[in-house]
């Protein structure tokens, strides 16, 4: 029973480490057949379509909401205190900061990665893979390269809108429904939010999300075992690994970035 | 799904997010009012420099002219050096003083100029040699409580 247990212990950790020799091999390998994905760019174009543009409504509806309400809840708070011209500063901040490539990038992950995983699960179970390398055509240049830049550009564009979207909905709840003066909502704004600081910080957060969610979700895929089971338990894998991972990372980009402000 | 059709949809998705970057360097960061290389620096010592912090806005009737750049200990006099950047658009008279105030009662500090009337004005490496402390909510609330005290006591 001893016995049995701590076999089933190393058989864990040998696979774990396994796994994790094996995701940074396929990293490189992506990295190093990037060539194709840029220099057949109509291949990455095509992934940019799934993966950006098919999730731009549900981030532009969910940007335009988290602004709606911050505005509400922010003007309730601030209200207290005598100073509602304020609200800017907490939406955008809030916005370009933090919200925007966070939930862009949870949102993302769900909406993209998923489908991502699906397809390359897919795509091995059914031997498409397999296929390709008898055609002596390599998948990690011709299937994975291209999904991966596609992702890593379309992250930073996605958290973009996002948050513009969001401070827009902020302005509509704030400016045109409660009344809050239009000229010290944008100016107290453009005063508090500084281009490197916070702007240029919430861009590198959003490319590092999507760096770590595309990697997580076509690894998922190109791992998962080749049965209808497999594909389904990758798929979910995908989404809650990225989303920790994005939540994780969060943290410890804000750690370095915000540190020295204030 | 057509090629073309593909292609347009994914330049309008990165134009729309080029967009959005625009919008957010813009108008809501104002890409920094003033630009870094076209201005010159002056350093200001404080007895007391409060909590003013390093891009605090230095403003000269209301208008902001510059940030301050950098603020460091001198061992020596035992007062803060506080280096202000001002942009070159705006010159000030030699015997400027500089002042720690505070926008509203419990606002940000920032640097108040308030130009001279001497005829040659500061250069980059100048000092501004008059300058004022910032008030320390602590120390008037002391000052109070002294005064009253003295009233109140017995000739």
């Amino acid at each position: 029973m001893l016995k049995r247990s701590i076999e089933n212990l190393g058989n864990r950790t040998i696979q774990g480490v396994w796994r994790i020799g094996f995701a940074a091999r396929f990293f490189l390998a992506m990295l190093l057949h990037s060539g194709t994905a840029f220099r057949r760019f109509g291949l990455t174009i095509r992934e940019m379509y799934f993966t950006g543009v098919l999730s731009l409504i549900i981030i532009l509806v969910s940007g335009l909401f988290v602004g709606m309400v911050l505005g509400l809840q922010g003007y309730e708070t601030l209200q207290t205190y005598g100073s509602e011209e304020a609200l800017g500063i907490l939406v955008a901040l809030s916005l370009v900061r933090e919200l925007g490539p966070v939930v862009a990038a949870l949102l993302f992950a769900s909406r993209a990665g998923s489908a991502i995983t699906a397809e390359i699960g897919l795509m091995k179970a059914t031997e498409q893979l397999s296929a390709m390398e008898m055609m002596a055509v390599d998948p990690i240049a011709r299937v994975v390269a291209p999904r991966f830049w596609a992702g890593v550009i379309s992250m930073p564009l996605l958290a973009a809108l996002f948050s513009a979207m969001g401070i827009f909905g902020g302005y509509l709840v704030g400016v045109q429904l409660i009344g809050v003066d239009e000229g010290s909502f944008w100016s107290q704004m453009q005063s508090a939010v500084d281009f490197e600081q916070d702007i240029l910080n919430g861009v590198i957060k959003s490319v590092v999300f999507g760096v770590a969610i595309t990697t997580i979700a076509l690894f998922e895929g190109y791992d998962a075992p080749p049965t209808a089971e497999g594909v389904s338990g990758a798929t979910t894998r995908t989404v809650v690994t990225s989303s920790l991972a994005v939540l994780a990372l969060d943290f410890v980009l804000t750690a370095f970035m915000f540190r020295g402000i204030n | 799904m057509n090629k073309t059709v593909l292609d347009l949809w994914v330049g309008l998705f990165v134009i729309a997010g080029i967009a959005a970057l625009l919008f957010l360097a813009l108008k809501v960061g104002s890409m920094s009012a003033v630009n870094t290389s076209d201005s010159y620096e002056v350093v200001a010592r404080f007895e007391n420099i409060g909590g003013l912090k390093p891009r605090a806005p230095v403003k000269s009737a209301g208008v902001v002219v510059g940030r301050v750049a950098d603020i460091r200990f001198d061992n020596e006099t035992y007062e803060a050096a506080v280096t202000l950047r001002v942009d070159k658009r705006y010159a000030f008279p030699k015997d400027t003083t500089a002042a720690i105030m505070t926008s509203g009662l419990l606002g940000e500090q920032y640097v108040g100029l308030e130009a001279g009337g001497d005829s040659s004005k500061l250069k980059d490496k100048d000092r501004i040699l008059i300058t004022q402390d910032a008030v320390v909510l602590e120390n008037l609330i002391g000052h109070f409580i002294y005064g009253k005290a003295q009233e109140g006591a017995p000739q």
